[in-house]
């Protein structure tokens, strides 16, 4: 009953669309031709660079991208909605068993590396590092620290201000994880905003302020924030900036981004060319966006990887 | 007796410093987006794709988008909403359910438009398997304008004189005849105007399109309703969250072509208005 409804529904729409439709192509025939890809915000801007790229070179693929959070990308992705998702973090253990009662296998394919910065106000200039455990001992749930004097001793009894991005974010997830041991463990009285542009703006009008974002947005507003190095236990203190990140001294907030393909999705001629395009060209296009590229031999290996998969239709 | 009238020259200047107040700010604000979005602000603007380049991003899809949504919208929100209003102020009867019904509607109106977005995606999208398409975007938005359209056009229908009416039924009119021949062209400009009001606040809604599967990046302008779309304000957000300080100011200009946009709607609310009264049918 409830099928048949739908059937008649998309039939009448399919109708109205074609007569509609400005150009007399065969509607179905464009379904063909789509590339669609959702997920992350983080991954996006590479995304969009290289769908620009691709779709000067190959207009007649329509290649869309949206851009729904990793975690909503994934119920997109699950459902074979999409082809290809991007993503902030490995994909969960749930995730994966939705995919095998789905009967969806899927390709992981890391495209560059992402820090997240940890940031304080211009002037300030007491703080010259800080340990993990300092930051586990701020953020971890049920923190008591109020002022920047029960950090270290010998620092002022200014309060501290903490600044981070929303709980929906996947980088929120990952600092969690490196610094509290469990994603989304942390304490909740702090400012929150899912544009990173707001976070900037409350640490750099906010002497006592102490945030945390992707490494971009301080790269773009070094004028007006100071990065922290972070020391894990037995290291040395590492500032955040792409050479550490991309050589795996800025730890433990230095991490991969990926995206997920369909493997079905890879097997048509479309998604292959643009996938191939993507690892062929990353490199450049990663860079442009301010994201750290992986080595080129690794791009080339997953290029080659692509290239076994058979095409099918 | 001189004390009231000085009550009345405060009152007066209060009213008057407030209506100072909204009017500075709404220019500050113009004058700020103006600056900052001018510099970006061309004709390629507007016939280009989103960019990683600031210098050369457009907002093509964004606008072609919009434009497919406000024609779907109208032309499904329109009959529909017009329709309804003269049901319940003509024909329903004064009871309890038409009492209750008018309630729901003006209710409706007050619902955040996130959660039309919801519905949008568990009927339009999943049910209907209609997909993340145009025709999914702009029936949620339909959804979302219809009960400011159902109230105002009540609103207007109810102004019309009852005199109207009543000759001509002692012509010998049918009731069909004088809802559709009298009183609804009376009342159009009052329609009218609601539905343009309400499409212009469509035109800013960014939450529930994203639910129900609006995308951010594509290279083409959408060729019929089952394709996927972007939309102004999805663009705009994606260019404000940006790090980089360019993208803001191509979001600046972005936010420009919404408002001129916004602006040509009510200037052609106006001009309707002003034409239709003048020529009473």
């Amino acid at each position: 009953m409830h099928r048949s409804i739908k059937l008649k529904v998309q039939q009448i729409l399919w109708g109205v669309s074609l007569g509609s439709s400005l150009c007399a192509t065969s509607a179905r025939a464009v379904v063909q031709d789509r590339v669609r890809i959702d997920g992350s915000s983080t991954v996006y801007p590479i995304t969009e660079a290289v769908a620009e790229e691709f779709g000067r070179k190959s207009p007649e693929v329509r290649v869309t991208v949206g851009v729904s959070g990793t975690g909503g990308g994934f119920k997109k992705f699950l459902q074979a909605e999409t082809d290809i998702n991007n993503a902030s973090r490995k994909i969960k253990d749930s995730e994966k068993e939705k995919a095998k009662a789905a009967g969806i296998q899927y390709m992981e394919i890391p495209v560059a590396y992402d820090g997240i910065s940890v940031v304080i106000h211009r002037q300030n200039d007491w703080v010259d590092y800080l340990t993990v455990a300092e930051l586990h001992e701020i953020w971890k749930p049920g923190s008591k620290i109020t002022k920047w004097s029960q950090v270290r001793a010998g620092w002022p009894d200014l309060a501290i201000k903490l600044y981070g991005p929303g709980t929906h974010s996947g980088t929120f997830d990952y600092f969690t994880h490196a610094i509290n041991g469990k994603s989304q463990s942390s304490r909740a009285d702090f400012t929150k905003s899912e544009d990173d542009n707001i976070l900037v703006r409350g640490v750099a009008g906010d002497r006592g302020a102490l945030g945390f974002f992707g490494l971009s947005y301080y790269v773009e507003n070094k004028k007006s924030l100071r990065a922290v190095p972070i020391q894990v236990p037995g290291g040395k203190p590492v500032a955040p900036a792409f050479e550490t990140v991309f050589d795996g001294s800025y730890k433990p907030l230095a991490r991969q981004i990926y995206m997920y393909v369909n493997i079905s999705a890879l097997q048509k001629a479309n998604v292959k060319k643009f996938i191939s395009f993507y690892l062929k060209n990353a490199r450049q296009l990663v860079k442009d966006v301010g994201y750290v590229p992986l080595a080129t031999e690794e791009y080339e290996r997953l290029w080659s990887q692509v290239q076994k998969q058979p095409v099918l239709n | 007796m001189k004390r009231r009238w000085c009550k009345d020259v405060l009152f007066r200047w209060v009213c008057g410093a407030v209506s100072m107040f909204a009017t500075a700010l709404l220019l500050v604000l113009l004058v700020h987006l103006c600056r900052q979005g001018w510099e970006y602000l061309d004709s390629s603007f507007l016939t280009q794709f989103a960019s990683r380049r600031p210098a050369q991003a457009g907002i093509k899809a964004g606008l072609w988008g919009t434009l497919w949504l406000l024609a779907l919208t109208a032309t499904m929100a329109f009959p529909l909403g017009v329709a309804t209003a003269l049901y319940l102020e003509e024909y329903a009867p004064q009871g309890r359910l038409t009492r209750l019904l008018e309630v729901n509607i003006a209710n409706l109106a007050g619902v955040p438009s996130i959660i039309y977005g919801l519905l949008g995606l568990a009927i339009f999208v999943r049910l209907l398997g209609l997909e993340r398409s145009l025709w999914s975007g702009s029936m949620t938005l339909t959804l979302l304008i219809l009960p400011v359209i159902i109230v105002s056009a009540q609103g207007a229908i109810r102004s019309v004189p009852r005199s109207l009416r009543e000759a001509s039924y002692a012509l010998g009119a049918q009731p069909w005849h004088v809802n559709l021949l009298v009183v609804f062209p009376a009342a159009l400009p009052g329609i009218l105007t609601g539905v343009i009001l309400a499409l212009s606040r469509a035109i800013g809604e960014t939450a529930p399109l994203v639910i129900v599967g609006a995308v951010g990046y594509m290279r083409f302008v959408p060729t019929s309703p089952s394709d996927d779309f972007t939309a102004l304000p999805l663009q705009i957000y994606d260019w404000a969250s940006r790090p980089q300080v360019e993208f803001h100011q191509v979001a600046a200009s972005g936010i420009l072509v919404l408002l001129s946009i916004l602006l040509m709607f009510n200037l052609t609310a106006v001009w309707i208005r002003h034409r239709l009264q003048r020529y009473p049918s």
